[in-house]
């Protein structure tokens, strides 16, 4: 991990806290007999934006609550910049929250919400700190209201100052933009990002919304079931899923199941359905036997028969069951026989489009296809991405 | 028809409703400048006298004096403990929670006769003597269940949130406590003392099995009662009236200036 230097003139009583590592070792918590986190190691670099990307139940929340110290772990270790944190109370770490519903102090003015973290601490200044964090978050004419006078994208910006202020080692925002209404929420997301970048705190931002984790972070875990599923920057891990939920929870993938039949060298071919399908071996977890090939619509050409390329691997044959113009693209779902239903993804260059019944040829690049073990579930995280989109 | 007396009804009823509340009020209100010699039933003609010198009948101050005295340290008592309590019994989770939360409600249950009867028994059981003593031990068991009752209402509806963001905000729990639980407790807390503070003020059955010779304004009332009650009981239950409404009027001024004062921001 790289060590970024934030602010060397930074006014924090807690300097050692500044720009480090957040790392979670073998963090599992029980509730119960639920397992609500399990077995999680994680390291969050200084200065980054990281998101927590998963369904509702996954147990985002519970992990951000340990990593605030809200809750303790069942078992494993924390620690921040190589101090550990295991154990101690909320109070004592150098992390702050923004909550779901912010959670502001409704006897308090704005102001004094704000100032709150930097009385405890005894900060000097407080109040001209507090205005200057309020000013950050274009609210300083508002100090004097109590929050229960602000709109709730006002409340938002108070709960950010609130956490900021006190400049943690750690923001932690457990689904900040949950309540916004989706206009508010497009402009929040690239403000919080504009912040992020300007005061070079590390941001570990929990969500469900896998649009707001690309737009916004450096890296983006994605969790499922109290683990992370897989971890990367919000390209590396739309482009190269590893896991059949990761391709379906993050943007739409055609996963196909087949068996490896040759080997290429540098890639392998699977048969599906009658079908020869090419990918890369550095694109696949599997190298024999059963596996599934991922597809994502997008990557997907459709042309007529009479254009396709003679036989070789990556065509599938097949028949139009489906298509829905959307104005830029149009999304199709083509029946191909042996396989079933594929979706396709096409832009409008001005080409005639297909209707349905039509016979169509799909092709692709081989390195955009990336293989998974063939035991997986070819829907696992599709219906999670249903729900989290509503 | 039914039209035309529909709107008078409502108005109508609770205007009665209102005099026959007030009317007993008036009426200790008006006796209390009655020249009244020795007996105060009969008008004998105005006279300030009793309002200039409200401790002129005999015991009367005496007791007003224990009360007071009795009423305000019950009111701390169970304010306190009643609060500590109401948070308990809101927040931890423990085995009988569910039996604490029913029992506390069994003073407010029993019939004041029984609770005074019954702790008299104890305390003759144990030997203690009777007097201003047994009567605050008294009457904080009955004000702490009011006390828990209302504060109860109150912690429930706080969201616990709260707390936590003041935890990750670098305030310790007792912090905490005092900077965000606390206030945001107070109305209900307030409210629960001055109904502690009358619960007390104003028990007459408890008080009367377990005082001694001790004399609570009530009991002294009760037993002038037969011999007639001086113009001065009538001037000292007209005060507590007036300063409770004062009290009450302060209160709305208060909170409706401080929402004014919000609106105008
Ligand atoms: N205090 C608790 N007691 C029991 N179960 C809990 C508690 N908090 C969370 N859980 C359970 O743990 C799982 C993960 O919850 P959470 O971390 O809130 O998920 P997320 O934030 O990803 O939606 C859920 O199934 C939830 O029901
Ligand atoms: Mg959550």
């Amino acid at each position: 991990m790289t060590m970024v230097q934030t602010k060397p003139e930074s006014p924090n009583t807690d300097a050692d806290d500044q720009g480090a590592d957040l790392r979670l070792a073998a963090i599992t918590k029980r509730f119960g007999g639920f397992l609500a986190v399990d077995n999680l190691d994680l390291e969050i670099p200084a200065a980054s934006f990281f998101a927590l990307l998963g369904p509702s139940g996954c147990g985002k929340t519970t992990t951000l609550r340990m990593i605030a110290g809200l809750e303790q772990p069942t078992s494993g270790s924390m620690s921040i910049g190589g101090k550990d944190i295991t154990g101690t109370s909320a109070h004592e770490r150098p992390v702050n929250t923004v909550f779901q519903n912010y959670a502001l102090f409704p006897h308090m003015s704005v102001l004094d919400n704000v100032a709150f973290g930097l009385k405890r601490r005894k900060i000097r200044d407080h109040q001209a700190k507090a205005k200057q964090a309020l000013e950050l978050v274009e609210l300083g004419h508002l100090s004097a209201r109590r929050p229960a006078q602000l709109s709730g994208g006002q409340q938002q910006r108070v709960a950010l100052a609130r956490a900021i202020v006190n400049e943690p080692a750690l923001l932690l925002l457990d689904e900040p933009l949950g309540a916004l209404d989706m206009k508010l929420r497009r402009q929040m997301q690239g403000e919080l990002k504009r912040i992020q970048t300007d005061i070079g705190l590390t941001f570990v931002h929990v969500t469900h919304d896998q649009e707001e984790a690309m737009t916004m972070a450096d890296t983006v875990a994605v969790m499922n079931q109290g683990q992370v599923e897989q971890l990367g920057a919000p390209r590396e891990l739309y482009e190269l899923p590893r896991t059949a939920f990761v391709a379906n929870f993050l943007g739409k993938s055609n996963l196909v199941a087949g068996e490896i039949i040759e080997d290429r060298g540098d890639a392998v071919v699977i048969s599906a359905g009658g079908n020869r399908l090419a990918v890369r071996k550095d694109r696949s977890t599997t190298h024999q036997g059963k596996a599934l090939i991922g597809i994502r619509p997008e990557k997907l050409r459709m042309m007529w028969p009479a254009d396709a390329p003679a036989d070789g691997s990556n065509i599938l044959r097949g028949r139009v069951l489906d298509s829905s113009f959307t104005g830029v693209s149009t999304e199709y779902l083509v029946e191909v026989a042996g396989i079933g239903p594929v979706g396709v993804f096409s832009q409008n260059h001005g080409q005639q489009l297909a209707a349905p019944g039509d016979d169509v040829v799909l092709t692709w690049d081989t390195a955009h296809a990336f293989g998974l073990d063939g035991d997986e579930d070819t829907q696992a995280g599709a219906r999670e991405a249903e729900a989290a989109a509503t | 028809m039914r039209r035309r007396i529909g709107p008078w009804l409502v108005p109508a009823f609770g205007g009665l409703a209102f005099l026959f509340l007030l009317v007993p009020i008036a009426y200790v209100f008006a006796f209390s400048f009655n020249d009244a010699g020795r007996t105060n039933l009969s008008w004998r003609g105005f006279t300030l006298d009793n309002w200039r010198n409200p401790c002129g009948a005999p015991a009367v101050c005496e007791s007003l004096a224990n009360s007071l005295q009795i009423s305000s340290i019950v009111t701390v008592i169970a304010t306190i403990l009643g609060t500590a309590i109401a948070i308990g019994l809101v927040r931890l989770r423990f085995k009988f929670n569910a039996t604490a939360n029913m029992l506390i409600f069994l003073p407010l249950a029993t019939p004041e006769v029984v609770l005074g009867a019954s702790l008299l028994a104890q305390f003759l059981n144990i030997g203690v003597d009777l007097g201003v003593g047994t009567i605050i031990i008294a009457h904080s068991m009955f004000c702490i269940s009011f006390v828990v009752v209302a504060v109860k209402a109150r912690v429930a509806s706080l969201d616990p949130k709260l707390e936590e963001a003041a935890a990750d905000l670098y305030a310790s729990p007792i912090q905490a406590f005092w900077r965000v639980t606390f206030p945001l407790l107070l109305p209900g807390i307030v409210a629960a003392a001055l109904l502690a503070f009358a619960m007390s003020f104003d028990d007459f059955i408890i008080t009367n099995f377990n005082s001694g010779n001790v004399d609570t304004f009530p009991k002294f009332i009760y037993v002038a009662a037969t011999r007639g009650i001086p113009a001065q009981a009538n001037v000292i239950g007209s005060a507590m009236f007036i300063i409770a409404l004062l009290i009450v009027i302060g209160g709305q001024i208060l909170s409706n200036r401080r929402a004014k004062m919000l609106a105008a921001r």
